[in-house]
């Protein structure tokens, strides 16, 4: 097992910790941490095989640097929409279907 | 070589740990703390994967300022008092969880362990780019406009939040805490430094516009929050004009690009390094000016409060 394929297998792993918190959850900030967690897990599958020649390919880790802002803006912007959806109608979730 | 091996374990194992202990974590403040660790822990691995650009960026994001911007949504939303879930329901969905990863694993299992990407002809081509540094070279040359579309999302992003916080009511000013306070005024000039040596080092070696932004930014965060130390305060046209700048900066030298017959952010080659830095410059403000906005309100709105205008402060 090489070091790259390690963190990529890692990176996996946390991608699934973050769709388990998209699914588990109604609260929509624990589905924002959720996608934040999926977000990082895919970064780093993405960095990690860049990592297979020596030197790392530079092409993912553009894509990531600039991943990793874009991905801020879009927390920063799910969260601002979610305070707004607990000042409308005083609660930050998900809706119920068809009952608890 | 072996202390290697063992760190890279240890973090690859660490960090799915920590994040699922993230999502499982009732009480949603701590699940914001594990967030936090989990940056930190991610920015090593940046490093330890040979990405140092994207380790900075990391450390001052990911271990800082999304953190804060998930603090400060808890204390407006409150937490989350849901009852957990029937235990075969919480099962059922790590299963699912499990079932939807298990694919991109069995692909990263069939992916060959050494395999060379784009890097060699990257590297073959960068002394014709206005910088020596690879991952500069790609971004604001090779994929220049990818860069360029990112940074408009950026400003959609920060006209979305400053929409969604319309209206809302003026957040207390945090009480300045003596050591919060001293420590601010000491960090402060020395991170604006810091973002000065990124910026400028940028085009040869690890830094650059988005690695001194995003310092920038948290230092502009960091002086907000810790309300002990005033910002300069300009008007909000000018915060504005910061915010949209590094994308004007780069749409005219796409634009002046193409009109010249060349093709769209294709730099002139006696004047490739001048613009590049041009336009790192003019990045690094407005990213700097984006970190701040994201967590702050549209400053035309506070003025219109009565407030005494925007508060920013000068980048670099």
């Amino acid at each position: 097992m090489t070091s790259a394929h390690l963190f990529a297998f890692s990176g996996v792993a946390l991608l699934g910790a973050g769709l388990l918190g998209v699914l588990a959850h109604r609260h929509l900030v624990r589905r924002v941490v959720g996608l934040n967690l999926a977000g990082s897990g895919v970064f780093l599958v993405i960095v990690a095989l860049a990592r297979r020649s020596d030197p790392p390919d530079p092409v993912p880790h553009a894509l990531v640097l600039t991943g990793l802002v874009v991905g801020l803006s879009a927390t920063a912007l799910a969260l601002a929409l979610a305070v707004r959806l607990h000042r409308e109608t005083g609660a930050a979730r998900v809706p119920e279907e068809d009952g608890p | 070589m072996t202390a290697g091996l063992a760190l890279d374990v240890l973090l690859a194992v660490a960090l799915p740990l920590v994040g699922l202990a993230a999502v499982l974590r009732r009480d949603l403040v701590q699940s914001v703390m594990l967030l936090f660790s989990l940056g930190v822990l991610l920015a090593i691995a940046w490093a330890r994967l040979g990405a140092p650009d994207i380790a900075m960026v990391e450390a001052a994001l990911g271990a800082g300022v999304t953190g804060v911007l998930f603090l400060s949504a808890l204390a407006r939303v409150g937490p989350d008092d849901a009852a957990p879930r029937a235990a075969s329901v919480r099962v059922a969905l790590a299963a699912l969880a499990a079932a939807a990863v298990a694919p991109v694993a069995l692909a990263v299992e069939a992916l060959p362990r050494a395999f060379e990407g784009l890097g060699r002809e990257v590297l073959a081509r960068v002394p014709e780019t206005g910088a020596t540094h690879p991952v500069t070279s790609v971004l604001l040359d090779f994929r220049g406009y990818d860069t360029l579309l990112e940074i408009a999302v950026l400003l959609l992003a920060v006209l979305g939040a400053w929409a969604a916080r319309g209206g809302a009511p003026s957040p207390r000013p945090p009480a300045p805490g003596p050591i919060l306070t001293a420590a601010v005024r000491l960090l402060l000039p020395l991170m604006v430094v810091v973002a000065g040596v990124l910026l400028w080092v940028g085009s040869s070696a690890p830094g650059g516009a988005f690695q001194a932004g995003t310092v920038l930014g948290t230092t502009l965060v960091l002086a907000t929050l810790s309300g002990g130390v005033a910002l300069p305060r300009v008007p909000p046209w000018v915060v504005r004009s910061m915010l949209a700048l590094g994308f004007a900066v780069f749409l005219a030298v796409a634009g002046a690009t193409a009109a010249s017959g060349r093709a769209l952010l294709r730099y002139p080659g006696a004047h490739a390094a001048g613009l590049l830095l041009a336009i790192e410059a003019a990045l690094t403000i407005s990213i700097a000016v984006v970190v701040w906005a994201l967590f702050e309100r549209d400053p035309e709105e506070r003025r219109a409060e009565g407030e005494a205008g925007g508060r920013e402060g000068e980048a670099a």
